[in-house]
Formats: C-alpha cells, structure tokens, sequence
C-alpha cells in the first residue's frame, strides 16, 4: 500500500506540470488567490470590531454600576460616621433626629421576610407546575399551561401591586381585621409574581431529566408518583432549587409592587400582618425627597448598595448551583 | 392512592395558575373597562377635578419605548452576533457573560439608581426621556443580547457553511445569510422585550422622572418644554403613573384613574405578547414558504 | 496503475494529515487529482474521505481544534500557506453538501449570492450568470417562471441542483461533491449523475460517495479510502475489475463496510 502512495508522487514529479492551463494563466490565478482584497478584509475586521465594542459595553456598564453605587453607598460608612454593624443590625431608623440614627436592620429584615414568604409560596406551586407540565399532561402543559405562565411573565410588576393594594389588602383587613398593608401581603404578591419564573425554570430543569431514567424506574415495578418524587425530582433538584432562587432574586429586588402593599413604617413587624418597609420600598419612598449629599440620602444608596451585593450574592448562589448539575 | 392524590394535587396547582391569570386580568379589565374611551386615553391627567385621562403618559411610554429600542437594539444585536459568532473561550468571553448575568438579574431599582448617578446627574441632563430611555437601555440589554445569541445559534449551521464554501467573507456571511435567517427569532424576542420596557416603572422613576409637562402635540420645536418630542423634558410613564396615583394620591378620581391605566398597560401587554408570537410565526412562514419573495 | 489515461494534474498533495485535536483523521495522504476528471472517492463511513475532501478548499478551517499538515497544491499553488485568499480560494473550488442547503432566499437570490459578492454587481448580468448556471444544472425550465419565489419550495432533488447551480455561478474550475445525492431519491439521483457527466466537460469533479455503483458509473478515477489512509487510486475501471489491494478488494465485494 505504501508502495502505491510513493508511485504516485513520484508521478507528481514526472508529470509537466504546464500541461493543461500555460504558465501565464497559471501565474495570472496565484496573482488573484495571494493578493489581498482590501474591502473584504476591512469589511471583515469593522464587523469584528464593532461587535466586540457592543460585547464590551456590557462589561464597562456592569462595571461603572458597581462604582457608581459602591461609591455613593460607601460614604455613609466614610463621611458620615455611620458605623457599618449600626446600619445593619440596629432597627433605630431616625434621619432626621439629632443626632441622627441610621439602623437599617428592619428593611433589610423586611427584605428577606417577604422574600422567603414569596419562595415558600411560590417553590411548591412553581415545581408543581413544572412536574404538572412535563409529567403529568405533556399535551395540556405544553398548549395551555406554558403561554399561561408566558403571560403572566410578562404582566408589569406594578400591576401586580395595584391589584395587591386594591384586592389584597382590604382581603387581608376584613379577615384578620388588621391594618392589610402587611408583610403577609407582600409576600403573596411577590409570590405571584415570581411564579412563573420559578415554573419556567424548574420545566427546562426536569424536562433535561433523561427518559431512560424514568423508564427505569418504571421497569422496576415503581409507580408513576414514586418515580416523580424519587427519580426525576431527585435528579432535577439542582435546576428546581436554581428556580427557586432565582425566583428569590427577582423577589428581593422588586420595587414597586412590595412598596404598594407593605405598609412602609419603619418599625420591626411583630407578626406577619403587620407592616413594615423593605430595602425597596425605603429607596423608592425616601430617594426622590432627600437633599443629594446629606447623610440621609447617603444611607439610601447604602441600601441601594445592598441591594447590589445580594443580587451578587444570588447570582454565585445560582453559579453553585449550576456547578452541582454538571456533577 | 398516593399516585392519584398527587396527580389531582399537580392539577390543581395547574387549574390555580391559570385561575390566577384569568382572574388577574378579568379583574383589572373589568375594573378599568368604564374607562376605555377616547377621551381617557387622550387628555391629560387633572389634579383637581375627577376626569382627567392618561394621553400624556400614553405617549410618554411608547416614545420611551421607541427611544430605548432605537438605542439598545444596534447594541444588544451587535453584542449578541459577537457572543454567537466571534467569542473565544478565554476569560475574556466570560468575563462578558458574567456581566450578562449580573445586568439581567439587577433589581430595576438599582438600574434606576445608576440612572439617576450617570444619566440624569452627571450629564446633566435632570429627568428627561433621555436619562429614562438610557436607564431602560441598561435593563434591556442583557435580554437583547440573549435573544440574538439565541436566535444566531438556532440558524441551521449548513446555511453558514453554504456561504463560506462560496468564498463569502465571514463578515458577509453574518449580515447577508445568517442574520436574515435568524430574523424571525430577533424580532419575537424584541417584541416581548418590548413589553416588559413598556410596563417597567421603578428604573424610570428617578430618571425619567415622575411629572410630564403638558404637551402641545403641534409643537415639533425639540428643544421646547412642551414639544411631546422633546428628549430633554420629564415623562411620566404610564406604569410610573398607575404607582404615583396609588401612593400619592392627589387626584379625586384616583381610583378610577389607576383602574383605567392598569387595562390600558395590561392591554398593551397583552398585544406585545400576542402580536410577538403571531409575527413571528408569520414572518417564519413566509420566509420558507413559497410566496417569499 | 501508473498507466492513467490522464497526465494532467491540477490538484497535489504531499504527506497531508488532518488532526482533530490530537486523533489522526487523515494520515499522509499523497495523491494527484486530474484535470476535468470525475474522481471518486470510495471508502466506509468515518475513513476520511469527505475530511479529505474538505481540506481542498480548507473548510476544514472552521472546525475548531482541526489541524492539517502536510503540503496540498492546486496548479503548483501551497494553498495552505497564509497569504492564501480565502475568498479567491473558495471561489474558484465550488462545494455542494450532503443535505441540499439553499439559503432562506428566492432561487434567484441563491444564485446571485456569490457572483455578487465577488464583483458583479450589474443587475442585468446577474440575470445572465442567473439563467446560464440554472441552465447548467438543468434546472432552468423547471425554474424559470418562479425565479423570485423561495428557494426552500422546490423538491429535494431540484434544491440539490440549485445548489449546484449555486456554486457553478461563480464559475469555479473545480467542483467538490460531498456525497450530493446521499439524501436523495433514485430518480433525482439519477439526475444528479447525468448533471455531473456533463459538467465534467468543464470542471474537475471531486465527488465523495458511500454508493460503489455510483462510482463505478461516473467516475474516471477512484480512491479508495480506509480509516484515514489512502489504500489505493487508480482508473476506476481497474478499481472495480482488477484493485491492486486486498483490501479493497474486500471492501469491493461487499465484506464489510
């Protein structure tokens, strides 16, 4: 076989290689393939180029937000003397006492309540759902149940308070007889909101659990439900739990639709019905009627800051997550 | 018995969720239907007497919207044909995914702060449609650049192939084969994406600002306080609008105001996100089919 | 063997390798392609044939982590070197693939794809090179009255031929055929065969089969291609009547592949 290979380049060498096309046609065609096209090459390069600086301006945004709020958020703790264990832990919130005390512990606390209220109503909805649509009726999830939950995406945040401040809250008030704006409150509307972002997740989560898996199950003898609950949730659990928090994400730094229904007093809440503010709700109220450079206004892009490094916090949670799935 | 207890209790969550969809917009429709009319939608709000309507606010949403399209649009296509096209994997390309993922989870809030930092002071600008349409830009972004990735990926790969086998440049290939044929993905997407800039409220309140001069709509003299064109002036959103009513207040008919908004926004949703599958499908079929031309 | 009917070499490789990142795919491959010849290239599936192939107008550029070394000249030019214009490259080879891929476009537009971006930009002779290469690829008469509707229309067979007609259009002297009619049915197969027999007359044919008979109708010269290595190339008569190789030989009659 060797001996083919080597006949044949021998045949190269021997064969007159000017044969068919003249030597001039030949140096015409090595002219044209080795000469450079100057259009296509700048048209080729701005093209590069001018997509890298969209790509790069994503960075240069992400970065200069965490500046500018890290910078404003920083001065209360540098100028203004607010010691940073005051600001989280301590709940006298009184800018406009003398002196003046910035103990921001009950937004922040009100932040992570409405927060896990909203995920414990939402994760088992949510995943319900998700198993409903990929389980139980693949058919029915897929024509009804997904552009359901596709519009509910998309209804705007501040619609889910006004209806939460016009249906909720009276709701909660007669039932309890309580004031309605209520810690309760914003974690049902916050729950409502992230739902479907919790179901989508979770769907694309169990729809990547493998068939054979299931089927394996099935084939030994386990019922549809066992399969559900041991096999497919079990292996789905990483993507359902990245649901979740994503779900928590969302529900952490929703502005409006908390700040409609919450209350806004900035005391500790003795019970779930009471009201109170969040980190939200606090920015939104306060931000647009305080003086720019005053400690006051300072303390709200503290808590601006805040909201940035949870948000931090929630996308290396998800990361770890994502980790987990690949294992 | 444990198998059928769960699948009626799966059920049911699937009957609550659409029950809630439902229920949300039979209440918020049927609560603002007394306000559709002409006069509502066009006339301004009035801070006195019951009556007023939402024009302004109306016209304030969709300018807005169109401003952060026009600027985010070339941006996020041009950022999403480089992620699915030129990226490398090194650190670099993950350093831009990195910053996909923070941007798109960044609570609005915070986008808004930013706005008011960058956009609103440190141009100069105060609020203004501008510093909104910049803000809203921000919070878009990420969703753009998404989509188009998306949408570039989804192209069969042998369309790219035919047409560098044809000695097309790269460059070429991307905006004459690729780009066409990725389309109908593009435009789904930014239509939802319009949706959701459309309904946004919390980073337009300390950018875009929370007041809307009254507009003469004859005015075209850009640089006038009251030309609706004017990019230099406040707007009010209609989603801003639908909150500052609520927690203010000040108008009489608050109640009816906000009910009438809160259809309107939740109509102009609900169009997006029809109108964005339908054309979708639409502009799909009549590219493959045999009446494209 | 050494006695080819042809002595007219216009495609040359020396000691060509294709790495897909560290796995031999192609081993030393040293042959000589004639000019306005139909080669075939014959072999089971995985053997390296079409990645052979696909070094001659270097599409195996764009699989990331692909390598190739070795020397492969068209007319006496190492086209492998840098300089090389890709564009110029690729114009002057047309391709044509497996699965039929017209671009989402009118029939029209498909063909003037190319010929507009290397330099005719003239409407009216976008018409011209339009019909000719539909002509060529005997698709003009089933095509003529609907030149602006899809191209994703037309049946599997005549999408292949446009594809055909796509790459003549840019009026290419070599033609690779990466097993053109592999998707399709017998009778548009058939077409496709006669299609190349007449456009041998002005270009040289590469084509790639797993189909033996199709090779031994339309091919002047086989290569015979097994796990990378090239077993032996020679007048396709003598492949299917009198290999030189067992292997072949073996492959031939049907004992494996």
């Amino acid at each position: 076989m060797n001996q083919v290979e080597r006949s044949t380049v021998v045949g190269s060498q021997s064969v007159p290689q000017q044969h068919g096309k003249s030597s001039a046609d030949r140096s015409e065609i090595h002219r044209k393939l080795l000469t450079p096209n100057k259009s296509h090459m700048f048209g080729d390069l701005s093209g590069r180029v001018i997509t890298l600086l969209c790509a790069g301006l994503l960075i240069v945004v992400t970065l200069s937000i965490t500046y500018f709020i890290a910078s404003k958020g920083i001065a209360t703790f540098a100028f203004d003397g607010v010691s940073l264990s005051e600001f989280l832990s301590s709940s006298k919130w009184d800018p406009e006492d003398e002196p003046a005390q910035f103990g921001a512990f009950s937004y922040i606390l009100g932040s992570f309540i409405v927060t896990v209220i909203a995920a414990l109503i939402a994760a088992p909805l949510g995943i319900g759902a998700a198993i409903f649509m990929t389980e139980i009726a693949p058919n029915f999830g897929k024509k009804v149940l997904k552009p359901v939950v596709e519009l509910l995406v998309g209804i705007p945040s501040v619609v889910y308070g006004y209806v939460g401040l016009t249906l909720l809250v009276p709701l909660i008030r007669d039932s309890f007889n309580v004031l309605g704006f209520s810690l309760l409150a914003g974690g049902i509307v916050l729950s409502i909101m992230i739902l479907p972002t919790v179901t989508s997740v979770a769907t694309d989560a169990i729809e990547t659990v493998s068939q054979d898996l299931r089927n394996a199950s099935l084939a030994l003898g386990a019922t549809r439900w066992q399969t559900i609950w041991n096999v497919v949730l079990h292996s789905a659990m990483p993507g359902c739990l990245t649901a979740v928090v994503l779900g928590m994400a969302r529900a952490f730094g929703e502005a409006l639709a908390v700040q409609m229904v919450i209350g806004n007093t900035t005391k500790l809440p003795g019970s779930l019905l009471d009201p109170t503010s969040t980190l939200t709700s606090g920015i939104t109220l306060n931000m647009g009627n305080t003086i720019p450079g005053t400690a006051y206004n300072n303390a709200l892009w503290s808590m601006g800051l805040l909201l940035l490094i949870m948000s931090f916090l929630f996308i290396v949670l998800i990361r770890i997550l994502g980790r987990k799935k690949m294992v | 018995m444990k198998d059928r207890l769960a699948t009626v209790l799966l059920t049911l969550i699937a009957v609550i969720i659409i029950a809630i969809l439902f229920g949300l917009l039979g209440f918020i429709l049927k609560n603002g239907a007394a306000k559709l009319n002409w006069h509502f939608l066009t006339s301004p709000p009035d801070l006195l007497n019951p009556g007023g309507g939402i024009g302004p606010q109306l016209f304030n949403s969709f300018y807005l919207l169109f401003l952060t399209m026009a600027i985010a649009l070339p941006i996020g296509l041009g950022a999403g044909i480089y992620m699915a096209e030129y990226a490398p994997d090194n650190k670099f390309t993950q350093f831009i995914r990195l910053s996909i993922e923070v941007l798109s989870s960044l609570p609005s809030i915070v986008v808004g702060l930013f706005g008011l930092l960058v956009f609103v002071n440190l141009t100069g600008w105060g609020y203004s449609i501008i510093a909104g349409a910049f803000a809203l830009t921000v919070f878009n972004l990420p969703l753009l650049v998404r989509i188009t990735e998306d949408a570039i990926r989804s192209v069969p790969r042998d369309q790219k192939e035919a047409s560098y086998a044809l000695g097309v440049t790269k460059w070429k290939t991307i905006t004459t084969v690729i780009l066409p044929a990725a389309i109908p993905g593009i435009i789904t997407g930014a239509i939802l994406a319009s949706g959701r800039v459309f309904g946004e409220a919390a980073a337009l309140l300390f950018t875009a600002g929370m007041s809307s001069p009254d507009l003469v709509y004859s005015n075209f003299d850009l640089n006038s306080p009251t030309s609706p064109l004017n990019v230099f002036r406040p707007a009010e959103s209609l989603a801003v609008h639908i909150w500052k009513v609520n927690t203010e207040g000040l108008v009489p008919d608050a109640r009816a105001v906000a009910d009438g908004s809160a259809a309107v926004l939740v109509i102009a949703v609900l169009i997006f996100n029809i109108g964005a599958r339908w054309f979708g499908r639409w502009l799909y079929r009549r590219m493959t089919s045999a009446s494209a031309s | 063997m050494n006695e080819t009917i042809l002595h007219d070499t216009i495609i040359s490789t020396d000691d060509l390798c294709v790495y897909y990142g560290d796995k031999l795919a192609v081993k030393n491959i040293n042959m000589e392609i004639q000019r306005n010849a139909v080669t075939a290239f014959i072999g089971p599936s995985g053997c390296g044939k079409s990645t052979f192939l696909r070094c001659i107008n270097r599409m195996n550029d764009l699989i990331p982590g692909c390598r190739v070394t070795g020397k492969i000249e068209i007319d006496g030019l190492d086209i492998n070197q840098k300089q090389i214009r890709m564009e110029g490259l690729r114009q002057m080879i047309g391709m044509v693939f497996q699965r039929p891929n017209p671009f989402f476009k009118s029939i029209f537009e498909n063909i003037a794809y190319a010929p507009r971006f290397h330099g005719t930009k003239k409407k009216a002779d976008l018409e011209v090179i339009v019909e000719q290469s539909l002509r060529k690829a005997a698709l003009w008469d089933e095509v003529k009255d609907r030149l602006h509707e899809s191209a994703l229309a037309l049946s599997g067979g005549q999408q292949q031929r446009l594809c055909i007609a796509r790459a003549i259009a840019m009026e290419p002297s070599i033609l690779l055929l990466d097993e053109p009619a592999s998707a399709l049915d017998p009778i548009s197969t058939a077409k496709i065969e006669d299609l190349i027999l007449e456009l041998k007359e002005e270009y040289t044919i590469v084509i790639v089969t797993h189909n033996m008979h199709q090779a031994a109708r339309i091919s002047d010269e086989t290569a015979f291609f097994l796990m990378g290595e090239l077993i032996e190339k020679d007048i396709t008569s003598n492949i299917f009547t009198a290999p030189g190789n067992k292997k072949t030989e073996e492959y031939i009659s049907g004992r494996f592949g």
